[in-house]
């Protein structure tokens, strides 16, 4: 399968040019969690910080079909998978998102990375449903870059806020307890940013609000607008003794597009991150070659809920 | 190898001296042949060499957690595994207390202490670990493992009953090809469910893998009375009267933070 991407401005450290033998080698354990791009690079809005640079009209991904996902779902069961994340893009772009997770919920828990604008009444009740008749958690995680619309807008566009708050406090009225992600930016303390977020929420009328605090990754549209990674951001020639594999996701995950299996959901867009066709080929290890690699070993960060 | 096992297992102990006692005469009530604790002796609760002192003199098999691991060898944190910054601080406060009034035997005995354990009944392979059985802090929550999970953890470490604990809530999983998965529960803590009464699982393993969640009513007023006197959070004294957790509440998966409270 060849891939046509958009070619995104990178540091010389994730050009791909050095010879893996260069950087670490992350073993893979098993497949814990499975990301499935169900909305490709579609997305109702152009975030100036978007690390997959998704947006409007933007199919270099195309949407995953329901079929697929079912195929990509069955795969990673065989392998023993624990749970799976939606994400796009912006996974309710799909129209088959909510058939996805009832076909899912089924066999595993299942979250859903959104920027929660399109959560409407209508849907926010489909997936209440779902969530009260599975014995898997399902979880629906809403991105904020802020904790007010001049911050948050800011990256993704006026009334995106305002907007994402309503379909958080539609989701906790229906008893869903959504997640708030936030980013968190270099040399802020988590536990005051947390503060902020937690008093915000509660006074939009979410009682028991629920925060992820993750790092800003350079990567995408991010990349253009703070110049990416330096080539001083690397994980080159770590030395063996001082390698902890346990630090990285990668471990443990993969993630599924309609154009493939790729190591991570941050790596998507880099060839190199593109492990296979099957999930059984990309159970293999893999070269922390990329400064989004540097920035999971750093900070110790996961992309999923725990 | 015995045909029939009855066996009390139970973990998360977390300083609870008063829990643990009642927990070891509910288990001579059962029936129980075999008494397992799975780790976390201290943590939370007041007086932490109370509770290991208790454990030692009982006979009790204990398994190393986290925890455990953590004030044996003398490290920084408790390696709870939590990520969000408001539980992190909780289990610092926690851990900051128990290190310094963890004596030195206790923090030897602590070190010395297996991670596993296994044993045969009824021809099925027993294993008793913490968390799980590839890492000593993993959440096995009840809505966040699907049996294919189960099944190939089960099937990777040659195990047709698997007991843990880690997470503090109880449950059990019989598997379609019959192999059982199961949360032994914490005594250290309330289940999260609005009772003050602890919870520890009594196992029968014989041709069929019987699971009885048991109940331990205890002094629970007085251990929040000292966790208060020793200027732990007041957090923590709530939960023990209340029987809903305020603190480490993150990890949960929402299905688990549904069934709570805060």
């Amino acid at each position: 399968m060849t891939l046509s991407l958009r070619p995104d401005p990178r540091s010389a450290a994730d050009a791909g040019t050095e010879p893996a033998s260069r950087f670490p080698l992350q073993p893979f354990e098993h497949l814990d969690t499975l990301w499935l791009e169900v909305g490709g690079s579609l997305c109702n809005l152009s975030c100036t910080h978007c690390f997959v640079s998704s947006g409007p009209g933007d199919l270099r991904h195309p949407l995953m079909s329901r079929a697929l996902v079912r195929q990509r779902v069955a795969e990673a069961l065989e392998l023993g998978v624990r749970e799976f994340y939606f994400t796009g893009g912006e996974p309710f772009m799909n129209p088959e998102l909510i058939d996805m997770l009832a076909d899912t919920i089924v066999f595993a828990p299942c979250t859903v990375l959104t920027n929660g604008v399109l959560l409407t009444s209508e849907r926010v009740a489909a997936l209440a449903g779902l969530s009260e008749s599975s014995r898997h958690s399902l979880e629906i995680r809403v991105s904020l870059d802020g904790p007010d619309s001049a911050s948050h807008d800011a990256f993704r566009g006026p009334g995106s806020f305002a907007r994402a708050i309503d379909g958080m406090v539609r989701l906790a009225r229906a008893g869903l307890l959504p997640i708030a992600t936030a980013t968190l930016n270099t040399g802020e303390d988590s536990l005051v940013v947390r503060e902020r977020y937690d008093s915000m929420l509660r006074e939009a009328g979410i009682p028991r609000p629920r925060i992820k605090l993750l790092p800003m990754f350079r990567l995408g549209r991010e990349a253009a607008r703070t110049g990416g990674y330096s080539a001083e951001d690397t994980l080159r020639d770590l030395p063996a003794e001082g390698f902890d594999p346990t630090r990285l996701q990668c471990r443990s995950c993969r993630a599924v597009t309609a154009l493939g299996v790729h190591v991570c959901p941050l790596l998507v867009d880099e060839p190199l991150g593109r492990m296979g066709d099957r999930l059984i080929d990309a159970a293999a290890p893999y070269p922390l070659r990329h400064g989004a690699c540097f920035t999971c070993y750093v900070t110790g960060m996961t992309c999923a809920n725990g | 190898m015995a045909d029939r096992v009855r066996l009390a297992a139970f973990g998360g102990v977390y300083a609870n001296h008063l829990a643990l006692e009642a927990t070891l005469e509910d288990a001579r009530a059962f029936g129980a042949e075999r008494v397992s604790c799975l780790g976390d002796v201290g943590g939370f609760g007041p007086h932490p060499d109370l509770a290991a002192a208790r454990l030692r003199s009982s006979g009790v098999q204990v398994l190393r957690g986290n925890y455990d691991d953590s004030i044996g060898s003398g490290r920084d944190d408790c390696d709870c595994g939590y990520t969000d910054p408001r539980d992190r601080r909780f289990a610092q406060i926690s851990y900051d207390y128990t290190r310094a009034r963890t004596s030195d035997e206790h923090r030897a005995w602590l070190r010395g202490l297996p991670e596993q354990d296994r044993f045969e009944a009824a021809g099925r392979r027993v294993l008793l670990c913490h968390g799980s059985p590839r890492r000593t802090n993993e959440f096995l929550w009840e809505s966040t493992c699907p049996d294919a999970f189960l099944e190939w953890m089960c099937e990777a470490h040659a195990a047709d009953v698997l007991l843990c604990t880690h997470t503090g809530l109880h449950w059990h999983r019989a598997l379609p090809s019959d192999r059982h998965v199961i949360n032994v529960g914490s005594i250290g803590r309330p289940a999260n469910d609005g009772r003050a009464s602890v919870w520890y699982a009594g196992i029968e393993i014989g041709p069929e893998v019987r699971v009885e969640f048991r109940p331990v009513a205890y002094d629970h007023e007085s251990l929040a009375r000292q966790i208060e006197s020793e200027g732990l959070p007041r957090e923590f004294a709530a939960t023990i009267r209340s029987g809903w957790w305020t603190t480490c509440l993150e990890n949960l998966p929402s299905r688990e933070r549904r069934a709570g409270l805060h």
